[in-house]
């Protein structure tokens, strides 16, 4: 049976039918229409998914739906400011060519997002150690761990 | 620095912005209005008689729109040599074989249906290793061809071989001579989006589908065909390439998945989606061939190579793709890196019961260049010369006719050697880490740099289509799935064309609005695209000067009044504008188009747009729009002899490694790499590093980890748990990049094809560096720790 959960989506209050066993992953691409949140491999092992319940990265492939009623959950939509506006983290992979085909990008820029909301100043083995879980097959990180530095520098006020 | 505006400088890719912010739209995320969700039934056996199909508890479910076997459609033929079947009657012969296929009005419905599908079948005997294929008595994975005829075995009949020189003289003039067996695994490409489609079919049954693939041409033959075998005779196929998730070669065939979504999508005359989940891309897709490579090569007392001879077994599976041309690419490292003379190659490809394989980055080039490259430090090691040594008394040159018959325009390949072997800091720290377990090692590549002829038509065209907005619309036929095809053109077009990047909008690739392209394979996607662009710029070009001539003295006329209101002092300098309009002095630079010796006045510069407005609303007024095509000057390889020149021009690469190796876990643990490449010409330094780092990551993966295990035909670990691709962790190290440019002529703006070079020689390097470090030899990838550590215990072991 659905119940109705409540929740604060990037930043706006909703209230949604969710299912047991719904994953939160259908809840978001589905009946609230974010498909910025990819699935990649719907066991935990890719981090596509990756999306941020009260401010820590979780794979919403393995997150039930109906635990996130009373919760904050931001997707890669809501890291956008108005007009279209990218984030910090959002702006330095586009600049810095993070992304390739992009399909790794939404949940590697919110799990590199979750480690600068905490450390805006992290080493390049902090910035490995937080990306670890989110697979990408077409840049080999590099340019991926270089845009989670910039992404640093920039709220640090350096570039 | 570079010598142009736009190119060669670091821009971010036009796509860059929407991807962070996941506003790109794949396969997965789109719908279309009235949408089902196919769901197919694969095959339980790798070889099995199919005895009954029953799907009445399918069809009963409610929700399910429609159940298609092999018995209730049209049989549809599909693959290279057409000799697989989108829905199989009758017979399957590997595990991942369409029985039956599902559409539902949602995802559940249509798993929950597949699921009541009963299908009884009776084993038949199966072959899984492609020596066993090709013994007498085997049996037949196919018992005939497309045509009908019987077949006697499991050869697939696509013979591949060469021979040039004299191989016995060769072998006589050889002072050393190394021999050894190499073999590669199964691997995935692994694509972070995995593969789907989306049919749809008009009342007029024509098609419209939204395809995963690097070939929407060839695609769009290859459904047209499945139309006329539908009976929907004269029927088009329209192919939509949406963002794509990677494809590295798993978009070079079409699969039998998109037929099934046709077939249900006409059935139920709605759009039908299929998208595979990351267990059904591992167990269903195909990964990349194994091979099985005998090599040997000699060199005399000098180290100049005498002879090489490289033999090769391919398991094919079950069905032939695209994928069974690779010998046409394996014939480059095997024939033409390194100068040698007498070469012999033969390839034979074997039919089995095991999933059937498909191209993946760098078809063939990885799986014989691991044994060539290999195999060479072996010969350096009995000759007693420096390998790095030996690779530069080998070194291929500019101007070279190699055994292939490949014209070697520009070659950068001794650079690349030396710069690796700096970056190493070979001299000091080879052969001396035996003590530290340290080693360093290096391996070189050859690849096609200009375009690939493995198809008649090599080409690709764009349209431009100019609007009163100074837009640029191009229309392309080249697939973006991640390389940054539109990167390049981006910054290619502005420079070619004198627009600023931004004035440049990449469309669609669509067969409906693109001109015809080949496909994007071969690293032949920025070589191809940029020629292309290169001349539809000109033509636009002439039809802009000319159609300055007649308009901009009037334009400008207009401009100084107006600038003359403004600044009622001024005075503007004596040039005669209707005399000086001439179309062979007009310039256009950054989006503006003025006389090339005109005065340096803001009036005398008119904006494209208003050029182009000026000519569309006139009377009888004309729009632009050009339309160029390119066929690159390279030929269509022989088979029979193994010969001709495949691409216009030759990318060159060199990679090295310093390793650590842990003899107690046998452990590789990488400590450097360097990359030394011939790109011709950088066009955009950071998607080319990220061309570069992504292809080492995956040549790394092949090197240590990566490994689709199948017992008796059945995939063992689909997935990323057991399936181990490198994580940010695996890739720490440090990687020094080396860019040689050599100015390619054919290359626009100097450039060669860069895609699949960067993992072509990163297996071989490590090897070798693991070499260097504890002495032993690696033969079959990937190199484990139980490899290692058996490789030592046999060294150990007294030889008998």
């Amino acid at each position: 049976m659905s119940e109705t959960i409540a929740f604060e989506l990037n930043g706006q209050p909703v209230r949604v039918a969710a299912e047991p066993g719904q994953r939160l992953l259908d809840l978001l691409r589905g009946p609230l229409r974010l498909t910025g949140t990819k699935e990649g491999c719907a066991e935990g092992e890719c981090g596509a998914c990756t999306v941020m319940v009260d401010d820590r990265p979780i794979n919403s492939c393995l997150f039930p739906a109906l635990e996130v009623d009373g919760r904050e959950v931001v997707t890669i939509e809501g890291l956008r400011g108005p007009d279209n506006r990218l984030s910090a983290a959002q702006q330095a992979f586009a600049d810095a060519a993070g992304t390739q085909c992009g399909f790794c990008s939404p949940g590697m820029v919110l799990t590199a997002t979750a480690l600068l909301n905490e450390n805006t100043d992290p080493s390049d083995e902090q910035i490995r150690d937080a990306l670890v879980g989110n697979l990408c097959r077409c840049t080999g990180y590099v340019q991926i761990v270089d845009s989670v530095r910039i992404a640093a520098e920039h709220l640090r006020g350096e570039s | 620095m570079s010598d142009f505006r736009y190119v060669g400088h670091d821009t971010p890719r036009p796509d860059g912005g929407d991807k962070a912010a996941g506003k790109a739209h794949y396969i997965h995320d789109l719908e279309r209005p009235g949408m089902l969700f196919g769901k197919i039934k694969f095959s339980e056996h790798a070889h099995a008689r199919i005895l009954s199909i029953d799907t009445s508890k399918a069809e009963r479910l409610p929700g399910v729109k429609a159940v298609l076997t092999g018995y209730n459609t049209p049989q549809i033929r599909i693959g290279f040599l057409r000799d697989n079947f989108a829905l199989k009657r009758d017979k399957v012969r590997q595990f991942r074989d369409e029985i039956a296929a599902v559409a539902a009005i949602d995802p559940d419905i249509a798993a929950e249906a597949v699921e009541l599908i009963e299908v009884e079948y009776e084993p038949l005997p199966a072959v899984f290793d492609p020596i066993e294929a090709l013994a007498d008595g085997a049996p037949l994975v196919h018992d005939q061809d497309a045509r009908g005829n019987p077949v006697t075995s499991n050869l697939v009949p696509m013979p591949c071989r060469h021979e040039s020189g004299d191989l016995d003289a060769g072998a006589r003039a050889a002072a050393f001579i190394a021999e050894g067996e190499y073999s590669t695994p199964l691997i995935q490409q692994a694509c972070m989006g995995t593969a789907g489609c989306i049919a749809e079919f008009d009342t007029s049954n024509n098609l419209t589908i939204w395809a995963k693939t690097q070939i929407p041409f060839l695609a769009q033959r290859d459904y047209n065909r499945a139309l006329k075998e539908m009976g929907l005779v004269g029927k088009n196929a329209r192919v939509i390439v949406p963002a794509m998730g990677g494809g590295f070669g798993t978009g070079l065939d079409t699969h039998a998945y998109e037929y099934i979504a046709i077939l249900l999508a006409h059935r139920t005359g709605q759009p039908v989606k299929i998208v595979y989940t990351r267990q059904e891309e591992f167990a269903y897709l195909s990964p990349r061939q194994s091979s099985r490579s005998k090599i040997r090569q000699g060199c005399d007392e000098n180290g100049k190579l005498t002879f090489r001879e490289v033999i090769v077994l391919q398991d094919n599976g079950a069905y032939v793709s695209w994928g069974a041309t690779y010998p046409s690419v394996m014939l480059l490292p095997v024939t033409s890196l390194y100068k040698v003379d007498n070469v012999r190659f033969e390839s034979t490809i074997a039919y089995t019961n095991n999933t059937y394989c498909q191209a993946m980055r760098g078809y063939g080039n990885p799986e014989v260049s691991w044994a060539i490259e290999s195999n060479l430090d072996d010969l350096a090691a009995k000759a007693g010369i420096d390998p790095y040594e030996l690779r530069l008394i080998n070194c291929n040159e500019p101007g070279e006719t190699t055994p292939m018959k490949l014209q070697v325009t520009t070659c950068g390949l001794r650079e690349c050697l030396e710069k690796t072997a700096d970056g190493l800091d070979w001299k000091n720290r080879r052969g001396n880490g035996k003590a530290k377990r340290r080693g360093v090692g290096m391996a070189s590549l050859i690849h096609t740099g200009g375009g690939g002829r493995i198809y008649r038509s090599d080409a690709s065209g764009m349209i431009l289509k100019l609007d009163d907005f100074g837009n640029v619309n191009v229309f392309h036929g080249g697939v973006e799935m991640g390389q940054g095809l539109h990167s390049a053109i981006h910054l290619g077009l502005a420079e070619a064309l004198g627009v600023k990047p931004e004035q440049i909008k990449i469309n669609e690739t669509d067969t409906a609005t693109c001109p015809w392209d080949v496909g994007t394979h071969a690293s032949r996607g920025a070589f191809m695209a940029l020629k292309s662009a290169i001349i539809a710029a000109n033509k636009a070009r002439e039809k802009i000067f000319a159609m300055a001539e007649e308009l901009f003295a009037d334009i400008v006329a207009k401009s100084l009044a107006k600038y003359r209101k403004r600044y009622p002092d001024y005075e503007p300098p004596a040039f005669d504008v209707a005399a000086a309009a001439r179309r062979d002095r007009f310039e256009l630079c950054e989006g503006e188009v003025f006389i090339k010796d005109a005065p340096d006045e803001p009036w005398l510069k008119v904006e494209l747009s208003q050029l182009l407005r000026a000519g569309h609303f006139r009377n009888q007024g004309t729009m632009l729009t050009v339309e160029s095509f390119y066929d690159p000057p390279n030929e269509l390889p022989d088979m029979k002899t193994g010969t001709g020149n495949i691409s216009a021009t030759y990318a060159y690469g060199t990679q090295g490694a310093e390793v650590e190796v842990d003899t107690e876990t046998g452990e590789v643990q990488i400590l450097k790499m360097v990359a030394a490449h011939d790109v011709g010409k950088v066009l955009n330094p950071q998607t080319l590093k990220g061309q570069i780092y992504g292809a080492l990551a995956q040549g790394i993966g092949y090197a240590l980890t990566e490994e689709v295990k199948t017992k008796n035909g059945r995939i063992l670990n689909p997935g990323f748990t057991d399936y181990k691709i490198p994580t940010v962790h695996e890739m720490a190290f440090p990687i020094q990049l080396e860019i040689v440019e050599t100015d390619d002529n054919e290359g626009p703006f100097g450039a060669k094809g860069v895609g699949e070079p960067g993992l072509v020689p990163t297996a071989p390097a490590i090897a070798n560096a693991i070499f260097d470090a504890i002495g032993v030899r690696i033969h079959d990838l990937p190199i484990t720790p139980e490899k290692i550590l058996d490789a030592l215990d046999a060294l150990k072991q007294p030889t008998r």
